[in-house]
């Protein structure tokens, strides 16, 4: 046993020893690369570390951490987004048993930030011990749901169905009922921090995407008309930068509602990241759609399959799966560009930090830490999605080998 | 909906049929008749309109010109009667076109139960009966592009005879094989066409048509130059450019 280990480490740091000889120092040109940037990076590294631990001041993060991550939604109603984030967790969970790798992955890429808040000592992070509490719950959400769907099996079209249920259920427990004493309504413009921003995205992404299939789908039709509207519409929104239509949906909006209709703040800037983000989405749909070969829709016509059942069961599948990093790559752009919303007067995680900042005097120098935060917090949620897209990637490629 | 059907009256009917493609007139007035039961082989040289008439069969192709009559029903512009036309006509590609996103199982049950709406339970029974047939119902569960070439095209055969049609399009079925796979496609083809279907082969596979067919047809610059029974035209063809044909793939 002990003879194998020594066996088995000696193999791996010969292993690293001719990989370290072929790709680091393979050539003289190479070994002057490598010791210049090696140096280079060691140095860059340890004085991030230094700054992070020693220099920089967290505080402003931490004393503010709540505006961070849900803005001015009141103390007494946070319950509510305990109880949200639990169903999400628990329907990951289920997930997570019934479909297996993606939804594993995606559920150890959530309890990995949550696991590690949890268990940092309150003297190095001083968030509150209800917070810490609440923590716990929503990360054994995920166990829960998992170990439920082991005695409790359910279709796959029932989880997609508890997918989208879950989240109206979840928009009208954070916003509330009016007249409902327990559900008091919490207005939209005061949701914020990562909130607003995960509100945004996810509404967003489930409008957009839809939006640019159909899009997609428009501009290769037949009709003329159909065909042509799509085109201007794709191709004007395209030409506009996301800033512009934000401020025009702010306008434009409440004048196309009918009469009586009102939409908030956070509505209209929905409105404008899903037309933006539609137009997009189309076109890499349409990329999609070019990629399946013609012999796929005759097989299907001549199988008797109509126009509607052609594209949605033999095309679509295809197509979407054929461009996944696109639409995953534009579902990462929306994510980030929600942060535009602070034009137009939401406060975002991004909009939460310029508050803080330079809302707080106490604070005005500690504008690095605030934003290497927010950056932080981007990376982690971008990083985890282009993460995941490679391994639906992998997984639906199945017919492929 | 019962339509009176003459049996006596041809499965297939050709009246004078022209297709251009832009300016290229690929079809030059085609006129054939094909009985219930038939087993018809056309041939001919690249471009001379043989793979465009059989996807006018089941309007693949639009026609311009002319009548095309299956088991009765006229193919014009009406959606209704190309979908019921496509419901009684199955088809095999040269490029199998199998749907790669589904098993083996479900490229086949796929159209009986979403066309012809039946349950799971038929659908599945009917693609294990017929995957049997072919030779494969050890591959039901696995993906098209795990299977061999041959193997794909006897999937795609079951994926069409899953609907029951009454006629078989089978546009150069072999081309596309590796040599040693080609005996595997034609005897599943062989069995078919002993079960009394209707069949339309695009081929090259000269040994299959002398065995099988009822009738061949050369197809030359958009025309029937000659029809026959195999004896007629592999012993003694009356056509210089069918003899000339013939001594080339021979």
């Amino acid at each position: 046993m002990a003879i194998q280990q020594a066996r088995s480490i000696s193999n791996i740091s010969n292993a690293a020893y001719n990989w370290a000889r072929k790709n680091l120092f393979g050539s003289p040109l190479n070994i002057l690369i490598s010791l210049l940037i090696f140096p280079l990076l060691v140095y860059l590294f340890i004085s991030s570390i230094d700054w992070i631990l020693n220099e920089a001041e967290w505080d402003a993060v931490t004393s503010n951490i709540r505006l961070f991550l849900i803005g001015q939604y009141p103390q007494s109603e946070v319950w509510r987004i305990g109880v949200v984030s639990s169903i999400t967790t628990m329907l990951l969970g289920i997930s997570w048993h019934l479909k297996g790798l993606v939804f594993r992955r995606l559920s150890l890429i959530i309890l990995l930030p949550l696991i590690t808040l949890i268990l940092i000592p309150p003297i190095f992070l001083d968030i509150s011990i209800v917070l810490r509490s609440w923590l716990v719950v929503v990360s054994s959400g995920i166990l829960v749901g998992y170990n439920v769907s082991r005695f409790w099996s359910i279709s796959s079209k029932n989880l997609l169905i508890s997918w989208l249920l879950s989240m109206l259920i979840d928009f009208i427990l954070l916003r509330g009922i009016e007249g409902v004493e327990i559900l008091p309504y919490v207005s939209t413009n005061e949701w914020g921090g990562l909130l607003l921003t995960f509100f945004l995205a996810i509404i967003g992404i489930l409008l957009s995407f839809p939006l640019g299939i159909f899009l997609a789908l428009g501009r290769r039709s037949k009709l003329p008309f159909l065909k042509g509207a799509c085109v201007v519409f794709i191709e004007s929104i395209r030409a506009v930068p996301l800033v512009t239509l934000l401020f025009m949906a702010l306008i434009i909006v409440p004048l196309l509602l009918p009469e009586g209709w009102r939409l908030d703040r956070v509505g209209r800037a929905i409105a404008a990241i899903t037309v933006f983000s539609g137009a997009y989405m189309a076109e890499n749909v349409r990329g999609g759609l070019a990629s399946v070969p013609i012999g796929q829709t005759e097989a299907a016509k001549a199988l008797g399959l109509g126009p509607l059942l052609t594209t949605t069961l033999i095309v679509l599948p295809q197509a979407l799966r054929n461009v996944i990093p696109a639409i995953v790559g534009q579902f990462i752009s929306l994510f980030k560009d929600t942060s535009l919303v602070v034009i137009v007067g939401l406060l975002d995680l991004v909009g939460i930090g310029k508050a803080v900042v330079l809302g707080n005097v106490e604070y005005i120098n500690q504008q690095a830490e605030v934003y290497l935060f927010i950056a932080a917090v981007y990376w982690v949620f971008t990083f985890s999605m282009s993460h995941v897209s490679q391994i639906l990637e992998q997984s639906l490629g199945v017919g492929d080998r | 909906m019962s339509i009176e059907i003459d049996t006596d009256h041809p499965i297939i009917l050709f009246e004078d049929v022209h297709k251009w493609f832009g300016d290229f007139h690929v079809l030059k007035g085609i006129n054939i008749e094909i009985d219930k039961g038939e087993v018809v082989v056309v041939f001919g040289p690249s471009g001379s309109g043989k793979s465009t008439f059989i996807r006018t069969i089941n309007r693949l192709e639009e026609h311009q010109n002319g009548k095309i009559t299956i088991d009765g029903i006229e193919l014009t512009t009406d959606l209704k009667n190309i979908e019921a036309v496509r419901r009684e006509v199955g088809m095999v590609f040269q490029s199998f076109n199998l749907f790669p996103h589904l098993t083996v199982r479900d490229n086949i049950s796929l159209a009986p139960m979403k066309v012809r709406k039946w349950s799971r339970q038929e659908a599945t029974s009917i693609s294990e009966e017929l995957l049997e047939r072919v030779g494969i119902s050890d591959q039901a569960d696995k993906y098209p592009a795990q299977l061999s070439g041959g193997q794909q095209q006897r999937v795609a055969i079951a994926r069409s005879l899953a609907m029951q049609p009454k006629i078989m399009l089978f546009d150069e079925p072999t081309s596309a094989l590796d040599p040693e796979m080609i005996k595997e496609v034609l005897d599943v083809m062989k069995e078919l066409a002993s079960s009394g279907i209707t069949m339309v082969v695009v081929t090259h596979e000269m040994g299959f048509a002398r065995e099988v067919a009822d009738r061949l047809v050369m197809f030359d610059e958009g025309n029937i130059v000659e029809a026959g029974s195999p004896e007629e035209i592999f012993d003694n063809p009356e056509n210089d450019r069918t003899k000339l044909f013939l001594s080339q793939i021979l």
